[in-house]
């Protein structure tokens, strides 16, 4: 009796996950197919060797947030080289000529980052953060952006992150979180 | 004592032998189109302060004092100059886009600003070329009115 009163409740157990399973499974066929759709939509604006710097430009803009000089170097050096591999051909001719200056600035500022102490490799964040905005303002970008801004380094200046919380790399930890949110990208 | 004096000649030789090594001068008779001066209206004043302090290293014309003839102090200037020529050369201003333009003058107005242009190696022997007080805020005042106005 005892025996078939557990087998009932396990059979009863079963039926039960197998049906929720289906429905999860289905709901997750809907979302992958909802997935699909959206990335398909972003691709055509996709482009890898801009996704490419603009991690470089993130790891950059993190290691002063940390006040790390050895590491914002090595990751300025970086950056300088992705932006050297950076492809415009699939530009229009215009674009081309935008896109050629503002990749010539950058890796000036990048190159300049991997050889400069902290004060000096913040300077040069700002302009490069400038580029930056007007590169992906070109080539667009998959993931949404943030741009944020403190107006207390060097008369207000701004620069991007995959985060809407302000971690202010002008400044570091000595006013981490000054800084607001002034426009989203995507 | 002796060995005092083999490398007492040991040194003479060498500095006599590394005087031989041609050096790279730069200089030249023309100013080209792109010049600094001539597309912008630069007051006369801060025209004579680029001049002595600037232009040195950052054009293609460098005034040497008599002592560049001597090595090691040659290589030394060339290597200073070349490399402040690859950094911002008043003479091809023109030549740079509005984003270069303003980049360098941001950077100029950054480097005056902290007193790390003119190089000090610079100046102690040059002295007309640092800047008081009064002629760097009224410098970089000037820069920053171009920057804005590109």
């Amino acid at each position: 009796m005892k025996n078939l009163k557990m087998s009932i409740a396990a059979m009863l157990l079963l039926t039960l996950s197998f049906t929720n399973a289906q429905e999860k499974e289905k709901m997750n066929h809907d979302h992958s197919t909802m997935k699909m759709d959206h990335s398909k939509m972003m691709s055509m604006n996709n482009d890898a060797k801009a996704e490419a710097i603009l991690n470089d430009y993130f790891n950059l803009k993190d290691a002063l947030v940390a006040d790390d000089t050895k590491k914002a170097a090595q990751e300025g050096s970086k950056l300088a080289a992705s932006l050297k591999a950076f492809d415009a051909s699939k530009y229009t001719a215009e674009e081309q000529k935008e896109l050629a200056d503002i990749i010539e600035d950058a890796t000036e500022h990048a190159e300049h980052i991997a050889k400069s102490e902290m004060s000096h490799q913040r300077e040069h964040f700002k302009t490069l953060s400038k580029d930056i905005s007007d590169l992906i303002a070109i080539t667009g970008t998959k993931s949404t952006l943030y741009e944020q801004f403190c107006p207390m380094y060097d008369g207000g200046s701004s620069w991007l992150s995959t985060s809407d919380q302000v971690r202010n790399p002008y400044y570091g930890s000595k006013m981490l979180k000054c800084g607001k949110v002034k426009k989203t990208i995507n | 004592m002796k060995i005092v004096k083999i490398i007492a000649v040991v040194l003479l030789v060498a500095f006599v032998g590394i005087q031989f090594v041609p050096t790279e001068r730069n200089q030249s008779d023309v100013v080209p189109k792109t010049d600094f001066m001539l597309v912008n209206s630069v007051p006369d004043h801060i025209k004579s302060k680029l001049q002595t302090s600037c232009y040195d290293c950052h054009s293609n014309n460098t005034q040497y004092p008599w002592y560049n003839k001597v090595q090691p102090i040659a290589w030394f200037l060339e290597d200073h100059i070349k490399e402040g020529k690859a950094e911002l050369n008043f003479n091809e201003w023109d030549s740079l886009s509005n984003r270069r333009k303003k980049s360098k003058l941001r950077s100029i107005i950054k480097q005056i600003e902290n007193d790390e242009m003119p190089l000090d190696s610079y100046t102690l022997i040059h002295r007309e070329a640092s800047f008081s007080e009064a002629e760097k805020q009224e410098l970089i005042q000037w820069v920053e009115r171009l920057k804005d106005s590109i």
